[in-house]
């Protein structure tokens, strides 16, 4: 159905491959698809941080939720080393769920207020039976907590309300991490960190991407940090991918309106380089009444065709092979048409 | 928008050695520790600082509205003149939307549901102004919704029916809806996504700089703030440690924490390497003798452990509370 180049290599070498995933909510009158036609693959070797980003109701906390199989999808697959999820016995699952792990938003509602901070680690060491006796469940401790930059003299015997936003999630990433996971799925992990603490975390996703060859899914609303620490990007526009490729190279030249819009709307840290210019929301009006059948952003598309409207525009490649967006002006035949039609057709309408 | 502005302007908010305390069965937690700020007409000042900091704590003491177990200890705030703080009850609440009007964080959530936006407007302008002819009122309602960028329906609708970022410019439109001389906007815009923030945003300066009113923006997004603000003033645990117009700031900080806040701000221009800290703090209710931010700072010396730096002019309309610069003064 999608344009888009499908899995050219084979499925040995990929880690993740979500194909053609869609995932609706409630039924027939009701019926809100949170994701449609989802593609994403992240590669075995070398481990990477892969953005899912968007703003609220895009549909990328429902991706993170099929991935970690708190629900299940409506159509399409998800693959883990070439094995498809929907087909596996209990072994398989539990394998699963140990190399894929989760780190959440709000490091404050994670914990049980009333346990010590140990407890996180014990849990699930009991869960995955990972040390036979006392010294050696310390010592994994230990080592968790090296590799986010904490010491277990300090942080263990606490209770949570003792620690910092960012010490709590750094031991979420530790806790993670002491399973040896292949993957994490980390959903907001930074947006309820301060800012001054915010690049300990992202630091200790780099290193583990780079020294322990984890790779990322980093879910998050926010363009910078993704800039940041980032490799490959896919931005959602209601439950749809509109945008995706190398970060640097989209956010540096965004090719969909949408993404154009984004990346412009945000904040830039330098008072000598103040928005210059205005923008209008469309009025709900236009968006209630707008066939739902053609591309998503018409209705706040500054460059609309009469095309657009009924037609669900596929990933087109633009400019660079990896770099793709969900848009007809990159497609070249269409606009060769639509020139030829308003050259020869003028005045009818 | 210039952000350059000249100091001569009258002052009409002057907030002197305001200390709020929150009561805990361990003691008092120093919220707000003696804090001096001031606010020009038609200035926009935001207060920026961390979650925790007493930036929200500081805008409901100055607009006295610190609930139990906060306490307002000491300080004045002085508004056009008047001490607020020593207003009676009857006194503020005629102040309260004519003089200084708040948009609550959350705003979006502050809105009554069971009542239509035009009849909550309304609300706040029969209490102070007394009956008016029901058309001349509906008439200034459209006005001030035109004002905010909302189309004249919305007056007809219920909060739920509208998006996050519409609530928000029905508080707007509230909060300008009896012409106050300062509006405090507590991290009016931060739940919104981004392109929605930017409208909001916009929306907010738009009718600042149309009705001339000072502003105060509270919020942690440094980026928003070098777009929106003229003067900046930085918290950190109760104390203010920087103020300083917003160009300086963003070009040379000169507290180490102002610095911090400004060096950990992720840019879409470049990728620069992770500035990581410690985030240790002191127990608030028992501040270190000495400077506020003497556990986390990379320049930390003897004398910040045992004397308070004070808060010093070092240029124009520049101050800070930092010994590093001390010899500067020649003293």
């Amino acid at each position: 159905m999608t344009k888009q180049k499908a899995g050219e290599s084979s499925m040995s070498e990929q880690l993740l491959e979500i194909r053609d995933v869609t995932k609706t909510y409630g039924r027939k009158k009701n019926e809100v698809v949170a994701l449609q036609d989802f593609n994403l693959s992240i590669a075995k070797h070398p481990a990477t941080i892969t953005t899912v980003a968007g703003e609220s109701g895009s549909g990328k906390t429902t991706l993170a939720k099929l991935i970690l199989g708190f629900e299940s999808l409506s159509s399409g697959q998800i693959l883990f080393e070439g094995q498809d999820l929907s087909d596996v016995n209990h072994k398989q699952r539990k394998a699963y769920r140990r190399n894929v792990q989760a780190v959440f938003q709000d490091p404050y509602a994670v914990f049980n207020p009333f346990y010590r901070v140990e407890h996180v680690f014990h849990v699930i060491m009991r869960a995955f039976r990972l040390a036979d006796d006392k010294p050696a469940r310390r010592k994994l401790i230990e080592d968790a907590l090296n590799v986010v930059g904490l010491r277990g003299e300090d942080v263990l015997r606490k209770y949570p309300h003792q620690l910092s936003g960012g010490q709590r999630q750094r031991i979420m990433m530790a806790r993670a991490y002491m399973i040896r996971p292949k993957l994490i799925v980390a959903d907001e992990p930074v947006s309820m960190v301060d800012a001054s603490l915010r690049a300990a975390i992202l630091d200790v996703m780099l290193r583990l991407r780079d020294e322990m060859e984890i790779s990322f899914i980093y879910i998050t609303h926010d363009l910078s940090t993704a800039y940041q620490i980032g490799d490959q990007i896919y931005i959602l526009y209601q439950g749809a991918t509109a945008e995706s490729g190398a970060t640097t190279e989209v956010i540096d030249h965004p090719k969909h309106p949408y993404v154009q819009l984004l990346v412009d709307s945000v904040p830039a840290p330098d008072p000598g380089q103040r928005w210059d210019t205005d923008i209008e929301l469309p009025s709900e009006d236009e968006l209630d009444g707008f066939d739902t059948s053609g591309c998503r952003f018409y209705p706040r598309c500054p460059h609309r065709m009469e095309h657009c409207l009924t037609h669900r525009p596929p990933l087109y490649v633009t400019d660079q092979r990896e770099h793709l967006a969900s848009c007809f002006l990159y497609d070249d035949e269409l606009l060769a048409e639509v020139r030829r039609e308003t050259t020869g057709a003028e005045g009818q309408s | 928008m210039s952000t350059e502005r000249s100091s001569n302007r009258r002052v009409v908010l002057d907030v002197k050695g305001l200390r709020i305390h929150y009561e805990t069965p361990k003691g008092d937690v120093i919220a707000v520790a003696d804090i001096d700020l001031t606010l020009e007409e038609g200035e926009t000042l935001g207060l920026v600082g961390e979650s925790g900091c007493g930036k929200s704590t500081a805008a409901m003491g100055i607009l006295q509205l610190v609930q139990p177990p906060g306490r307002i200890v000491n300080g004045q705030v002085v508004l056009d003149g008047e001490d607020v703080l020593e207003l009676s009850n009857d006194d503020l609440r005629r102040l309260r939307w004519t003089k200084m009007s708040l948009i609550p964080q959350g705003a979006m959530n502050s809105l009554n549901p069971v009542m239509r936006v035009k009849d909550q407007i309304a609300d706040a302008i029969r209490t102070h102004e007394g009956r008016a002819s029901k058309a001349q009122r509906g008439e200034r309602i459209l006005g001030l919704l035109r004002m905010v960028g909302l189309p004249s329906r919305v007056s007809n609708m219920y909060p739920h029916e509208l998006s996050g970022g519409m609530k928000q410019r029905v508080c707007i439109a509230m909060a300008i809806a009896l012409n106050p001389t300062v509006i405090i906007a507590d991290e009016s815009t931060s739940a919104l996504d981004v392109v929605v923030q930017r409208v909001v945003a916009q929306t907010l300066i738009k009718v600042k700089d149309t009705l001339g009113v000072s502003m105060i923006m509270i919020g942690h997004d440094m980026g928003l703030m070098a777009q929106l603000v003229d003067r900046i003033a930085v918290m950190y645990a109760g104390n203010i440690v920087e103020t300083a117009p917003v160009d300086t700031m963003f070009k040379e900080p000169l507290h180490p924490y102002s610095q911090l806040l400004i060096e950990s701000i992720p840019t879409l221009k470049e990728r620069k390497p992770l500035k990581i800290t410690e985030g240790i703090t002191h127990d608030p209710r028992d501040p270190p003798p000495g400077c506020i931010f003497q556990l986390r700072c990379p320049y930390v010396m003897d004398r910040c452990r045992s004397v308070r730096p004070p808060m010093r002019e070092l240029k124009p309309r520049h101050t800070v509370a930092c010994h590093l610069y001390d010899q500067t003064e020649g003293g």
